[in-house]
């Protein structure tokens, strides 16, 4: 709100003659550039506090990270233990161990994973791969389906097409995404052990040697959880949308002027009702995150929501800072993309940028 | 009459059904526009006016046949002769019947208005003829590239007439097409109503302005809480309309400021 007054206030300000007809161009221009400035200085107070929140719970965590590094079977000196305490920086105060961890951050070095024992920026770009696989595809397949659903609905509307529609949505609304997953699982992998209970390969083959076709065959089922939770919202917040857009104004008068069926919904009800399918894929990546990190421990798949529960338990805070700014950053460019996207399909929304 | 009526609404009746009772389940069809009879000719203008709830704009949706789904509608609408199907309008709508909308929001929003008026053109020369439109209602040929928002309530009438008007037109439903316009304009869309209809279309003008409508119109219907109270012809509205044949037909007129109206106001 704030952008749309402020960029009025310029084109008004005292000794600009006022044009007649508002010119779009040089304003559009400017507040793009200020849009870009404002989204990076808030992305960068977002990482900031973000961290901080994160570093501050995980120092406050009854985990103790060098009795869960050492495990149970080792039994060190206390001298030892002092000695790793040192080494690892965890006998200095809340405040330096933070500095010390930002101050790297900015130099762009975010640190050795104690679990992994390898840079975190390595392990975060080998489980983000995999992740993000998972993650695309769920959502381009919920997306699209449940757009289509959704549209399908709205033009049955109280049909029993309609219903069947609203059915499924609201029970898979209603469904956690473990239970779903471990549903999935005991038909599909221990039933009629279609597909592998687990992983994202072959027990005991090297990860370069897995061939795509066990890749896709590890990662159907955690693809079709993921995917059928996405659907049902996106399918219920379409039909919304297209119901309205059937009973616009518009619509009525496209109709009048001879407009029917599918030419009427290309015209007209596609790009008004699209928005919130695009809103709701884009600006929830967080959703699919948390998703994520139910549906990776269920099916054993090393994506980074199984990595980020293993940094936490483990008591490996720059693993988990990591993967906080990651999940951050990845939350903010959906969000982004989300709204330009609405810009970009409904100019009316120009000035809420 | 000697000639076929090219629109001829017989005994319509459009309602809407409410819940009502305790629970909100029992059903109840209150009727908005009833048993309503009206007749155009090819090359005629008939004005509608009425009281803003006396069902003007049901009737004008219910003959272009984009009433809610709510509605329920009887009676009949026979086109040149045949009834008039929703198959058969569907084929009509936007070649032989046209229709203007009242209000400026019925363009698309998300959608340039020069855009909206190719939409119906015949493809191959879509451009061309919406370029023509254009400069006909004096649009300038930027504003085919803006969208709905960024224009003026008087320049999205004329964009509303350009979408609208099509040359195969023979039956045109304008519903209030003057609000918002300023008197030289209003005066330019009531002389294009009239040479559409000098062309032989046969049109059907809602309106509110009972003096426009006498100027223009052939015969006016003056409809009151659903029905057609009487269809005077509008040469009688004249003088203190003595030769109005239905009392309140001749109050509606005698209402008018340059009336009787002052003096029932003056002391």
């Amino acid at each position: 709100m704030s952008g749309a007054l402020d960029s009025r206030s310029v084109t008004e300000a005292p000794g600009r003659v006022p044009a007649a007809v508002p010119t779009r161009g040089p304003r559009r221009g400017r507040g793009l550039a200020r849009v870009i400035c404002v989204r990076v200085a808030r992305l960068v107070g977002l990482l900031f506090g973000v961290s901080l929140l994160a570093f501050t719970l995980v120092y406050h965590s009854p985990v103790d990270p060098i009795a869960a590094y050492i495990g149970a079977e080792a039994s060190p000196t206390d001298e030892q233990l002092a000695q790793l305490r040192e080494y690892w920086g965890l006998d200095r105060s809340f405040a330096e161990q933070y500095l010390a961890w930002l101050g790297a951050v900015l130099g762009g070095d975010l640190g050795v994973s104690r679990l992994y024992q390898a840079p975190v920026l390595d392990v975060i770009a080998d489980r983000f791969m995999m992740s993000l696989a998972l993650m695309g595809v769920a959502r381009l397949v919920s997306g699209v389906l449940g757009y289509a659903l959704g549209v399908i609905a709205a033009m049955n509307r109280h049909r029993l097409l309609d219903r069947l529609i609203c059915w499924y949505s609201y029970t898979l609304a209603s469904t956690p995404t473990f239970w779903l997953a471990i549903l999935l699982l005991t038909l599909f992998a221990v039933v009629l052990g279609w597909f592998p209970v687990g992983l994202a390969g072959p027990v005991g083959v090297p990860g370069s040697e897995v061939t795509m076709a066990e890749r896709f065959h590890h990662f159907v089922l955690p693809a079709a959880t993921l995917s059928a939770l996405g659907v049902a919202t996106i399918a219920m917040h379409t039909r919304e949308r297209m119901l309205d857009v059937l009973d616009s104004d518009y619509v009525a008068f496209a109709r009048a002027r001879g407009e029917h069926g599918r030419r009427l919904f290309r015209n007209h009800g596609l790009r008004n009702s699209i928005v919130p399918a695009l809103a709701l894929q884009f600006a929830y990546f967080s959703e699919l995150f948390g998703g994520s990190i139910l549906a990776e421990q269920v099916f054993s798949y090393p994506g980074l929501g199984s990595t980020l529960v293993d940094a936490g338990l483990g008591g490996d805070v720059p693993m988990l800072l990591g993967i906080v700014l990651l999940s951050s950053t990845f939350v903010f460019v959906g969000n982004l993309i989300a709204d330009i996207l609405t810009v970009l399909i409904d100019p009316r929304t120009r000035d809420s940028l | 009459m000697m000639t076929t009526p090219l629109l001829s609404v017989r005994n319509l009746t459009v309602g809407f059904t409410h819940y009502t009772g305790t629970l909100g389940l029992r059903p109840r069809v209150v009727p908005a526009v009833e048993g309503l009879e009206l007749d155009i000719d090819p090359g005629e203008i008939l004005a509608v006016i009425g009281a803003s709830g006396s069902g003007k704009s049901l009737l004008a949706h219910a003959i272009v046949g984009i009433l809610p789904n709510t509605a329920t509608v009887s009676g009949g609408i026979d086109y040149d002769g045949t009834p008039l199907d929703s198959a058969r309008l569907r084929r009509l709508r936007g070649r032989e019947i046209s229709f203007i909308p009242q209000s400026v929001n019925y363009p698309d929003p998300l959608m340039p208005v020069g855009r909206q008026v190719r939409l119906t053109l015949p493809r191959s020369r879509a451009a061309q003829l919406q370029q023509a439109l254009f400069a006909r209602y004096h649009l300038d040929e930027k504003v085919a590239r803006q969208y709905p928002h960024e224009l003026s309530g008087g320049m999205l009438r004329r964009v509303l007439f350009a979408t609208g008007v099509t040359e195969t037109m023979r039956l045109l439903i304008a519903d209030e097409p003057t609000p918002g316009l300023h008197p030289a304009a209003l005066q330019e869309v009531l002389s294009h109503l009239r040479d559409l209809a000098d062309d032989g279309a046969g049109v059907l003008l809602i309106t509110h302005d009972l003096i426009a409508a006498a100027a223009i119109a052939d015969r006016v219907a003056v409809m009151r809480s659903g029905r057609v109270v009487t269809v005077e012809s509008s040469s009688s509205f004249t003088g203190r309309g003595e030769t109005l044949r239905h009392e309140y037909a001749r109050r509606l007129w005698r209402a008018l400021p340059r009336h009787d109206f002052w003096e029932g106001v003056a002391p």
